[in-house]
């Protein structure tokens, strides 16, 4: 089972004669994806390390049946990629390149609301299911193992920084999804949480946020009224003084809204674990399971 | 990426929407030259990016030439302090000298990306030259919004309603729905973060125009506009910071004392809240991104720059970037720049082991971490030492 990816997963990599598009390709055959075909305009009929690859998405897709995109492309061409790749029916496309403008997402959005395509990212690690051997994005793969808990992240490196702890407790994962650091994304918490809670294989679920928006605000109210799953969170930024943006563009305090502590209050009252530093993750996670009685 | 407010009107001219009669002045000569054009009274404001120029004296009204060459004196060439300001202020190059007017009424206008609805969003209020943010916090039914279709984009009568719901004349509100309209093409076309006018007045002869304006860019879109990009004043900035983000280091200078280096936004946020959560204070937040060992040595360097520095805490989650390529840039760096502050460096992930073995054989004065609290324990007391 796990969430968005499993073993069904037919990946087509765009910009795949890029350095990073031929990287994680190769990564992500080697843990067992199944990498069906690559697309750069231009460069049909040729291949990378065996992986054919082709002028167009639509061409890819009918050739070789693939379902999920990885969008490796520079940030001037991911909405016209983006929007290649739901055209030709790809019903997941994983976008890690940054630097998108945001008013090209806010224009690519009801696009993919139409076609009926998900869209994880853009500026993000992407998705692993250790369990189905499925990976699409740039996350590392060694210190996943399969397992009960689902992560959910705003960022990239607190990502694998969950999953490496987790492991280290001893629990492995269903599903690892990175959401991005963008203000206008994909896929957001609710949308995952959502998938979370109904996912038999998952049992618990990490949520890492950071400030900025109202995000993590929204998750918790959806947390309280829908999620039954135990949550153990975390807040990026405690430390972050308001009016400057850190690194990620949806990262700032402004107005007000988006400081940590408002994100706190509202996880832990809706009855989320909440730690003060991401190291704790496991360590909260392990003994939360443990009094509750379930196995992950 | 911010713009000075006689940028944004010059914008706001292209684009059709009326604003106050003025022009800029570097000198005090040349503000009489555009006084004397405009005719008296006229306001002299400061030009920087900080909000709350009037709050510092850096907004002035003068009815003659005398009142004016004083005001142009005094702020041109201040060290003007805001709320908004660094606490030793912002150096003044240029005033705006503008008609002074007095409006009938002071309205809102803003417009933003709404990150809830992932849509543009229009807002007007009544209750405009106020704090926007403190209207929101008291009385949100005051602010109205419209949302700009992705597709369709803004249209004709969402301006009207927003015109008569503020209770302008028909003639005010269609002066307004116009500005509007031109305003959304504005953000639309030059990809702004926000184009905000506060306040939108309307003059005792019924005119509606732009008092004031604030026009913020999308970093991320400055790539497709090079006219945006000429307007970007160095002045303004922090040089560390423009110096970091020429190397694609992302760096923003804060008042602690332990310079941290990390891979990611979300870590280097979460890096440092340990270090205050182990009694120290971060000095910066800083994003190597992608770790080679070209953006290792600059952001050593950056870090290096800043005299508030007492030690360094490296944070790297090898995920991508390898261990031992970031132990290869450090050592590198450390080499190249020279160092004589504490350097803890915490590495794991991909090839960690190897990277931590080259800098514990490096000979150089490195301190490594067994994990990350270990680490910012070590530099927050090397730090206060």
């Amino acid at each position: 089972m796990a969430i968005l990816l499993d073993r069904s997963c037919r990946l087509v990599v765009q910009g795949i004669t890029g350095r990073e598009g031929s990287f994680h390709a190769r990564v992500s055959r080697e843990f067992g994806t199944n990498v069906v075909a690559g697309v750069t305009p231009g460069r049909g009929g040729s291949d990378v390390e065996g992986v054919p690859v082709f002028n167009t998405v639509e061409q890819a897709v009918r050739e070789t049946g693939a379902n999920t995109s990885l969008v490796s492309v520079p940030a001037a061409g991911v909405a016209d990629a983006i929007l290649e790749a739901a055209d030709a029916g790809i019903r997941l496309i994983v976008c890690i390149a940054d630097g998108v403008p945001t008013l090209d997402m806010v224009k690519v959005k009801p696009y993919l609301a139409k076609r009926g395509a998900r869209l994880i990212g853009p500026n993000c690690p992407g998705v692993t299911s250790p369990g189905e051997r499925a990976r699409v994005g740039i996350m590392p793969t060694y210190m996943f193992r399969p397992g009960g808990v689902g992560v959910v992240s705003r960022s990239g490196t607190l990502t694998y920084e969950a999953v490496a702890l987790l492991t280290e407790h001893g629990l492995g994962q269903s599903t690892a999804v990175g959401i991005g650091g963008d203000p206008v994304n994909g896929t957001n918490f609710i949308e995952v949480l959502t998938m979370f809670e109904a996912d038999p294989e998952t049992k618990a679920i990490v949520l890492v946020g950071e400030i900025g928006g109202t995000a993590e605000e929204d998750a918790a109210a959806f947390i309280k009224a829908h999620v039954t799953k135990p949550v153990v969170a975390f807040i990026a930024g405690r430390s972050a003084p308001p009016g400057r943006r850190m690194g990620h563009a949806g990262a700032i305090i402004s107005g007000g809204t988006g400081t940590a502590e408002s994100k706190v209050a509202a996880l832990e009252d809706a009855g989320a674990v909440v730690v003060e530093t991401h190291v704790k993750l496991g360590e909260a996670m392990a003994s939360l399971l443990r009094e509750r009685g379930i196995s992950a | 990426m911010k713009i000075h407010e006689f940028q944004a009107k010059a914008l706001l001219r292209d684009y059709g929407v009326a604003v106050p009669k003025g022009a800029v002045a570097a000198t005090v000569r040349e503000a009489v030259q555009v006084a004397d054009e405009i005719g008296y009274p006229v306001v002299v404001k400061a030009q920087i990016h900080a909000g709350g120029r009037g709050k510092g004296g850096g907004i002035k009204v003068a009815a003659n030439r005398d009142e004016l060459e004083a005001a142009a004196r005094s702020i041109i060439g201040m060290k003007l302090r805001t709320p908004q300001t660094k606490p030793e202020g912002q150096h003044v190059h240029r005033v705006l000298i503008e008609e002074a007017m007095t409006p009938a009424r002071e309205l809102y206008l803003g417009i933003t990306l709404d990150r809830k609805v992932g849509q543009v969003v229009v807002m007007a209020s009544e209750a405009g030259g106020m704090e926007i943010e403190e209207v929101a916090a008291a009385s949100p039914e005051k602010i109205l919004r419209a949302y700009v279709d992705p597709t369709i984009g803004f249209l004709g009568f969402q301006g009207r309603e927003l015109g008569f719901a503020m209770h302008l004349t028909w003639e005010q509100v269609r002066q307004t729905a116009d500005l509007i309209a031109r305003l959304v093409r504005l953000f639309e076309e030059k990809d702004c973060t926000l184009a905000e006018i506060n306040p939108l007045v309307v003059t005792q002869d019924g005119r509606v125009l732009a008092l004031d304006a604030k026009i913020n860019f999308d970093d991320n879109a400055l790539f497709r506009h090079p006219d945006i990009r000429a307007l970007r004043d160095l002045d303004e900035e922090d040089p560390l910071e423009v110096k970091a983000s020429e190397t694609g280091v992302a760096y923003v200078k804060l008042d602690g004392f332990v310079g941290c280096m990390v891979n990611g936004a979300g870590l280097a946020m979460a890096t440092m809240d340990v270090i205050k959560l182990m009694g120290g204070a971060p000095a910066n937040f800083l994003d190597v991104g992608a770790a080679s060992a070209e953006r290792v040595a600059s952001a050593f360097r950056v870090i290096l720059s800043d005299p508030d520095v007492k030690s360094i805490l490296v944070n790297i989650f090898g995920g991508i970037a390898r261990g031992d390529t970031i132990a290869t840039g450090i050592i590198e760096a450390v080499r190249e720049v020279g160092l004589n502050l504490p350097l803890v460096v915490r590495l794991d992930g991909t090839r960690a082991e190897e990277g931590k073995r080259m800098l514990a054989e490096s000979g150089l004065p490195i301190i490594v971490a067994t994990d990350l609290l270990d680490g910012a324990r070590k530099a927050v007391e090397a730090g206060q030492r």
